[in-house]
């Protein structure tokens, strides 16, 4: 291990990590004769003030590690640490508040993302009533619009319901919710997949920017590998329940090993791509076709 | 346009003309929800609209049963039995000369107790049992849907008729036990809209927020799934005022001599052979009105589905 | 072969009676053998283009302008025919498949019955007419794609089907609306490769709608970028990417994040003969 990069070495885990993952296993059962692995094994880590993206297709269990991370779903296996501490299934009020501050999560579909029956003041309000017990009611108003702000939003968004907002608009607000209990850490499901391109761009910059700003550490699950290049510094690639590719950026992107890993590279339109047939067949020994 | 996201700058507000008309078209489409009096109106159609205000007239016939009654429904005159329509009495009298019109009015009253109570115990047992189901899942939803299933198996008429055998012939006692009945229904047609809410992320964010179950069902789940609560309380209003005039036809709803129109059908009975069909046939008449009337509401409102049982 | 030439499209709110118009006098031509890409966000009116060609728009909208392919006006009158047209020489491939199949139904009846009823094959012949068809959109073991119901295919199988079945019918002109956006990545790309091959074979045009500026370059010979509604500009993938004619379009390009900023790099995958790069397969 001695040899190994700092990079690699981290996203299996060392002293600087703020989230450990450890030989997590997660079967769902499906039927009685019928099953899913969802997570096979899978260990990373993700390094503190760092963004970490979990790359994969329909299928590769890379939601299902981000819910098991946020303590949404258990794990049949394994353990979770964030900031030392393990993820474990709780009822205590006191566990889950600790653990929303180290944690929150935004997710892909910006129009479930809010609850269509509040103004979105509610929601947020909801949050910080929780998280900030010191804020009066005015004490509440000024710290969301100070989110707001921080996301880019203004205080006329404040007292609308979610259908009057547009899906980048909602997005924004669901990472204002989650910034509200001052997390470590964002796990990023999809956040940005739904968005249109001009709109995606803005959340990015807006992500990076907060990255910056409060130090947060991101766990960015996607498919999309474009992304991957514009914000994340490591990348593990998921497949079918097991990690089968992890290191830099640019190891990964540039430098692909795994068969797999080059299929994903070599089918991401870009500008002087060309689609190709039997892509799958050249690159994976065509051992696994989907049916 | 397939796609649900209105591209437009953040922060600027103004959504561009095309993304309106996106939401005009979603509108139209009964995607995005308009609230108030227009959405009703534009759901309920001129049909429904004019069903409405039969419910409300009805309602309010009740209300003012003793203002607007011509005669005591009581007070009947053995020398006016049976009398065709006039001016006197608009729509005849009955075997005990009592006027029929006077009768159809207070038996509004009774008429619309039963129902409401059905309405309202169903909704509140359908409701708490859908949401606990929901919420805890795994083995208690399946317990839940056990139970459900075995009272769906079970003829509602048998169990009210069962009830009645054992506590006594009454509305209460009528409208409690099929008021159980109707709750299968009901239940499952909200658990399963409360299962599709629940399965959202903005609930997932609720949990990771550390807000105990017993809010996130109140403030979060219970908003999104009263559309389907109350059309289902429209429904259940509807059937439950015809399955109660049967359990009255049958004498074990409601007592004589007091005025109810599943009695009244019932009692005209015996004229009707001799020829006086005024008293079965008005009083069946109120009956299939406000029944229809709250039928069609709650299947525009909520649409067959939504009402959980195809008849 | 397909001239469009001033597309209105206006939708009436039917609580207020406000009109609103969505495609603002839209021109553009496609020729024979030619595919076009409609690209843009969501709320340009591509889709809505598509569906005004289909003659699907929404039953509240107008739609003003002409529509005439060879020579035929489609917006115009006469039902049955315009009827039998769009039915015989127009193909839709939809972003979801599972609204273009029956899901009671085989996929082997509707790519079946879909050629008998145009060709009159018989029924044996026709089957194995549809399973020629499934192989040539690379689904090897067709007898068993033919026998399954599309809820034991996976998308893209399901996309393939779609697409045997589009052509099956011999259309002139082939309409695709974000055909593969529900695809996984390495999905699409196959999908989209085989739609590629497919088309130039059967020499048809085709209007490929899309969000996905590369993608649309990839395959189009010529795109269109749309805006509330708008054609903005129209151009060869080069032109468009070199030499952009609106901010609008050079903002779009610079939004998406680039995968290779710094250029491709020599080992990257996919870009070479893959003979040469793909030994380790």
């Amino acid at each position: 291990m001695t040899e190994t990069s700092p990079a690699q070495s981290a996203t299996r885990g060392d002293a600087a990590s703020i989230i450990e993952v450890e030989h997590l296993e997660r079967t769902f059962h499906l039927s009685r004769t019928a099953s899913v692995t969802a997570l096979d094994d899978v260990s990373c880590a993700l390094r503190a003030g760092t963004c970490l993206a979990v790359v994969g297709e329909s299928g590769s269990g890379k939601s299902t590690l981000a819910r098991v991370i946020v303590g949404l779903e258990t794990a049949d296996a394994g353990e979770v640490r964030i900031a030392g501490t393990p993820v474990r299934p709780t009822t205590s009020r006191r566990a889950l508040h600790e653990r929303a501050k180290l944690v929150q999560m935004v997710f892909q579909d910006p129009q479930g993302s809010l609850n269509r029956s509040l103004p979105v003041a509610a929601t947020i309000n909801e949050m910080l009533q929780a998280h900030r017990p010191d804020l009066d009611r005015a004490g509440r108003r000024a710290r969301l619009l100070e989110l707001f702000a921080e996301v880019g939003l203004t205080e006329r968004h404040a007292d609308a319901k979610p259908e009057a907002l547009s899906g980048g608009q909602k997005q924004r607000v669901a990472i204002a919710r989650a910034l509200a209990a001052e997390p470590e850490v964002l796990v990023l499901d999809e956040a940005v997949s739904a968005l249109d391109v001009s709109v995606q761009a803005q959340v990015l910059d807006l992500l990076k920017r907060l990255r910056s700003e409060h130090g947060l550490s991101y766990l960015f699950i996607t498919h999309d590998l474009s992304v991957v290049r514009d914000i994340a510094d490591d990348v593990v690639v998921m497949r079918t329940g097991r990690i089968i590719e992890r290191g830099t950026v640019s190891d990964i992107l540039d430098r692909p090993t795994d068969p797999y890993t080059r299929l994903l590279l070599a089918s991401a339109p870009r500008p002087g791509w060309k689609p190709r047939r039997g892509l799958r067949d050249a690159l994976s020994g065509g051992a696994d076709r989907k049916s | 346009m397939t796609s649900q996201k209105p591209a437009s700058e953040p922060g600027t507000g103004t959504r561009s003309q095309n993304t309106i008309a996106v939401q005009l078209l979603r509108k139209h489409r009964g995607d995005v929800p308009v609230s108030g009096w227009r959405l009703l109106r534009r759901r309920l159609g001129p049909v429904g609209v004019g069903s409405l205000i039969v419910i409300a007239l009805v309602v309010l016939m009740a209300i003012l049963a003793p203002i607007i009654a011509p005669y005591d429904p009581y007070a009947g005159a053995v020398t006016a039995r049976h009398e065709a329509w006039s001016l006197a009495h608009p729509l005849g009298t009955d075997q005990s000369g009592r006027d029929i019109l006077s009768r159809i009015i207070w038996g509004a009253r009774t008429s619309l107790i039963g129902p409401t109570i059905v309405m309202i115990v169903t909704a509140v047992l359908a409701t708490l049992l859908a949401l606990t189901a929901v919420w805890f899942g795994g083995k208690v939803d399946a317990f839940i849907s056990r139970i459900l299933d075995i009272l769906f198996a079970f003829p509602n008429m048998l169990l009210a008729i069962l009830a009645v055998a054992i506590f006594g012939p009454s509305i209460l006692t009528a409208s409690l036990a099929l008021a159980i009945g109707f709750v299968p229904y009901s239940a499952r047609v909200i658990r399963s809209v409360a299962l599709r809410e629940r399965n959202l992320p903005y609930v997932a964010s609720a949990r990771l927020q550390g807000i105990s179950g017993f809010l996130i069902t109140v403030r979060h789940i219970l908003p999104n799934v009263r559309t389907q609560i109350l059309t289902g309380m429209t429904i259940n209003f509807g059937y439950a005022m015809i399955e109660l005039a049967a359990l009255s036809f049958l004498g074990l709803g409601v007592q004589p001599p007091t005025p109810d129109w599943g009695l009244m059908v019932s009692n005209g009975q015996a004229s009707l052979q001799q020829g006086f069909w005024e008293q079965s046939i008005f009083a069946g008449l109120a009956i299939v009105i406000t029944v229809a009337a709250f039928g069609y509401v709650g299947e525009q409102l909520g649409g067959r589905r939504a009402a959980g049982r195809i008849r | 072969m397909l001239q469009v030439d001033s597309l209105v499209l206006t939708v009436t709110d039917p609580d207020s009676g406000q009109a609103t118009e969505i495609l603002h006098g839209n021109s553009f031509t496609l020729g024979s053998g030619e595919a076009l890409g409609l690209v843009g966000e969501s709320g340009s009116g591509k889709s809505m283009t598509l569906k005004c060609i289909l003659g699907i728009e929404p039953s509240s909208a107008r739609v003003e302008g002409s529509i005439e392919l060879d020579g035929t006006d489609l917006l115009g009158s006469g039902g049955e025919e315009l009827r039998r047209i769009r039915a015989n020489d127009l193909a839709l491939i939809s972003q979801n498949p599972h609204g273009s199949l029956n899901p009671v139904l085989p996929v082997g009846r509707f790519l079946i019955e879909g050629m008998s009823d145009a060709r009159s094959l018989p029924a044996a012949q026709a089957r194995t007419r549809a399973a020629e068809l499934l192989r040539q959109v690379g689904i090897d073991d067709a007898e068993r794609v033919l026998r399954s119901y599309p809820h034991q295919l996976s998308g893209g199988m399901l996309q393939r089907v779609v697409i045997a079945g589009a052509m099956s019918g011999d259309p002139k002109l082939l309409l695709a609306d974000e055909p593969t956006t529900a695809l996984d990545v390495t999905t699409q790309a196959e999908v989209v490769a085989i739609l590629d091959e497919k088309r130039r074979e059967h020499g048809l045009s085709m209007i490929y709608v899309t969000h996905d500026l590369d993608l649309a370059a990839a395959i189009c010979d010529r795109l269109a970028v749309m805006k509330d509604g708008e054609i903005l500009e129209i151009g060869t993938p080069e032109e468009i990417r070199d030499r952009p004619k609106t901010e609008y379009t050079r903002a779009l390009m610079s939004a998406r994040p680039q995968l290779y900023p710094d250029g491709v790099p020599q080992q990257a995958p996919g870009t070479g003969p893959l003979t040469n790069t793909e030994d380790r397969a």
